[in-house]
């Protein structure tokens, strides 16, 4: 349960960070009057935040996914899948996406329209091309003999990957939603608090997707025996 | 103990959140079927998991029933008991305590506790409810199909869980409880989105965290936790369900079932009491947690006197959240762990132990020198104190490691758990019903159906569970449809077994003198007012009784926190959360 307890750890500190503005230690029963509301303001708007308790959600989610993957690796020895050099080539194409969509918001922010449509377009792209990619992937080991009722191996890489392909699909639904609503609107600004969101949600899959590729090829146990070895 | 006021306390920041009025539904069905009204909303949860808790309820009497008069009742059988055991189980700790606290009075109280006009997201916040109902008719829906429910015990370990010999087992049953676990999670995340933006992100002017009632704060925290445990369980169920239906490996090693190999092979199913407990320990405190807020605002409008160390109150609930993801494993000792690993879960689990107790003496001090009004949720909030000390009491038995072994599996842990999970948390929302169902209905419950309601529950609960403890003292193991008289019990428990299942029966019975009170008195109530209680928190404050959609005309602006009782000089014995009243002698009202 080491991956999930990490997962945890850093979730705490977050909160932990939070609640340290809150005041915690002040004496309510002393204080009369309207007191101003610590922690949030203005730049903070509730779609935000929804987005980044939702990816703690999801974070925790592939963190209980990694948990059982590396417990059971430890418990029965199996040979991990070996991934095909696709899988490097989709993990570039979210990381592609992601700064497109990071360059939507700068112009969006910026107001300029000149390269927007283009870099959302481009960011739509990258992010299909990384669920083909996948799926092409599956179609690879499957012929290779890694069927999903084979080995727990092959079965963690089924479902790892098809929970974050679920998870992208999701967010490319909620993309063409801001995208056609922009499209309706024509203005660029107005785009901004849409599609920051959708940037949020392209960064924490990536930063989830890096993390699990690291379990699926083995780099994670690794990780964790040399810490063993280093408390040991 | 009230500040000397300033003029310039007068002076109004500017709102950091935007007064929006909700769009109201127009239509007979937008505003009562397809409501996005939090408090309809509630109303749905609520009676929704009522619904499902009342099934839960007559199947613990079949399982008493046999238990307390054995091969009496021919159409109880063997299968149908652990179908009855893991469907009671299974919807009293899911879809009716986790659904009521969080769905009901989360989706209730939240806005109008903190000042809000409604949930952040009212679409996704309706979304919740309907997608909890059909995880409810999924769950259903498996008491109708061949091979009946899954009656592989509320843990649902596999791999017994999908084997054959299991009731539901190689059916339909195991299928439809997993397809419900996830629906029911996918439901409470978008709920639990809600309510953890809603608190964040819409309190009102003046709201700080440090001035939310209690029960805000359990609330709160308690979704926090669900929404970081119940991945846990997502995770579980559709791992086994792949195992089920797909034909992974996931939970199951290799098998031989009627002498024939299965073709599983190379899973852990221990791996999977791993991910269950995680989700299943802070599950008691996503149950716990609101009880605790909420039992601590009773006791202060009741006992009129402000919550005694109210930051010690918030800071525990915090650290019992916390704690209670690193504790999970003391719900596995008897799986074969190593003793180091017992040790630490063992130290975590008392650890917990002192948070919990603070929160005890702190509701102990309220009550002292307090002008106690012994009213119906006063008496609630009174026995879940007792009830959830006893229970208390026990889990430091069964936290370790060396006691827990002998007492695994017994009806000692039944009786634990059901006094600490199920009857403490159970008075709590009995004694929330009452105290704000004058605000949701603008009508009184009735006293004197109340007062049996109470006493009858109370003292049938010590009757049926803590003869329990004794009977799993000597020996009388859980899950078991049927003992006889084995040698290894120290004492004959047949006697005992009927007392309880007669007196499971009352408390059952009486449960319908209470639906009867809810109803009868949705017309023929006292009318209540706006404030029956004179409590001091926001909801109590709406300018309507019952609150309409929107909940305010003018958002609020909060002065104090929520437990001015009893101020020396001020105009009344309470004062309200709204009200800008200043202790220097001048009543400054606007």
């Amino acid at each position: 349960m080491t991956v999930i307890l990490a997962f945890l750890a850093l979730v705490a500190l977050v909160a932990g960070l939070w609640l340290s503005q809150q005041r915690l230690a002040s004496k309510p029963w002393l204080e009369t009057g309207i007191a101003p509301l610590a922690g949030h303001g203005p730049g903070r708007a509730p779609g935000f935040i929804f987005i980044a308790v939702f990816l703690a959600v999801v974070g925790g989610l592939f963190a209980m996914l990694g948990s059982a993957f590396v417990m059971q690796i430890e418990e029965t020895p199996w040979e991990l899948v070996p991934l095909p050099g696709r899988v490097w080539l989709n993990t570039g194409l979210l990381l592609l996406a992601s700064l497109f969509l990071q360059f939507v918001v700068i112009s969006a922010r910026a107001g300029t329209a000149r390269w927007l449509n283009a870099s959302l377009i481009a960011a739509s792209i990258a992010t299909l091309a990384f669920l083909a990619g996948q799926a092409q992937v599956w179609m690879e080991l499957t012929a290779g003999g890694y069927r999903l009722d084979g080995t727990p191996a092959a079965s963690f890489f089924y479902l790892i990957t098809g929970l974050h392909g679920l998870h992208v699909l999701g967010g490319i639904i909620a993309l063409a939603a801001v995208a056609l609503r922009h499209a309706g609107a024509g203005d660029v600004k107005a785009l901004l608090p849409g599609v920051r969101l959708c940037a949020l949600y392209w960064h924490g899959l990536l930063a989830f997707w890096l993390m699990l590729f690291a379990l699926l090829q083995g780099w994670g146990n690794a990780f964790l025996a040399l810490c063993r070895a280093a408390v040991g | 103990m009230v500040d000397r006021g300033s003029d310039d306390q007068m002076q109004l920041p500017p709102r950091e959140v935007a007064d929006v009025m909700p769009p109201h539904a127009h239509s007979w069905i937008g505003k009562y079927v397809f409501s996005q009204d939090a408090k309809y909303i509630a109303i749905q949860y609520s009676g929704t998991a009522v619904a499902i808790g009342l099934v839960a309820l007559v199947m613990s009497w079949l399982m008493r029933l046999q238990l307390g008069f054995p091969g009496t009742f021919d159409f109880i059988t063997a299968e149908a008991y652990y179908q009855f055991v893991t469907m009671h189980g299974m919807i009293m700790v899911i879809y009716l305590l986790t659904a009521i606290f969080l769905g009901g009075f989360g989706n209730y109280l939240i806005p109008l506790m903190v000042g809000a006009r409604d949930m952040v997201f009212p679409f996704v916040n309706m979304l919740s409810y309907w997608v909890y109902l059909l995880a409810v008719l999924v769950l259903v829906a498996s008491f109708f199909v061949p091979g009946g429910p899954t009656g592989a015990g509320w843990t649902l370990y596999p791999p017994q869980a999908v084997l054959s010999g299991t009731p539901g087992g190689a059916q339909s049953g195991i299928i439809l409880m997993l397809v419900s676990l996830i629906l029911f999670i996918i439901g409470f995340t978008m709920g639990g989105l809600n309510y953890a933006v809603t608190v964040l992100q819409a309190r009102t002017r003046g709201m700080t965290m440090m001035r939310l009632p209690l029960t805000v704060w359990g609330i709160f925290t308690a979704t926090v936790m669900a929404l970081l445990a119940f991945p846990a369980l997502f995770v579980a169920c559709v791992m086994m369900l792949f195992d089920r239906l797909l034909g992974t490996s996931f939970f199951m090693p290799t098998l031989v079932e009627l002498g024939e190999k299965l073709s599983y092979g190379g899973g852990s199913p221990i791996a999977f009491q791993h991910l269950f407990w995680f989700f299943g320990h802070p599950e008691v405190y996503i149950v716990a947690l609101p009880a605790f807020g909420i039992v601590s605002d009773l006791i202060a409008v009741h006992a009129r006197k402000n919550i005694f160390g109210y930051r010690m109150m918030v800071w525990a609930i915090v650290i019992i959240g916390a704690l209670s993801f690193i504790v999970w494993a003391h719900h596995m000792y008897v799986s074969g762990m190593h003793p180091w690993f017992g040790f630490f879960f063992a130290t975590t689990t008392l650890i917990i132990a002192i948070p919990t107790a603070i929160k005890v003496y702190n509701w102990v001090l309220t009550l002292w020198k307090g002008d106690i009004h012994l009213t119906i949720p006063m008496l609630f909030a009174l026995g879940f104190i007792v009830t959830f000390v006893n229970g208390g009491l026990t889990g430091l038995f069964l936290g370790n490691v060396v006691v827990d072994v002998p007492l695994s599996d017994t009806m000692f842990v039944v009786a634990h758990f059901h006094m600490v999970m199920g009857v403490a948390p159970i008075m709590v929302i009995f004694g929330a019903i009452y105290h704000w169902y004058p605000k949701i209905t603008g009508r009184m419950l009735n006293e004197a159906m109340g007062q049996i309601h109470f006493w009858v529950t109370f003292i049938g609960a010590y009757a049926v569970f803590f003869p329990m403890h004794y009977v799993g003292l000597v020996g009388v193991p859980r899950r078991y449809f049927e003992i006889g008289e084995p040698e290894f019990l120290t004492a004959p428990v047949d006697g005992l077994n009927a007392f309880i299942s007669s007196a499971a029966l009352i408390v059952g019975a009486v449960q319908v003198l209470f639906l009867f009170n809810i109803f009868w008195s949705l017309r023929r109530g006292r009318e209540a007012g706006g404030n029956p209680w004179r409590a001091a928190s926001l909801e109590w404050q709406t300018p309507e009784t019952p609150p309409r959609h929107g909940n305010w005309d003018e958002l609020p602006d909060v002065y104090r926190w929520a437990y001015d009782y009893s101020v020396p000089g001020a105009p009344e014995d309470y004062l309200a959360q709204n009200d800008p009243w200043f202790s220097d002698g001048e009543d400054r009202r606007l």
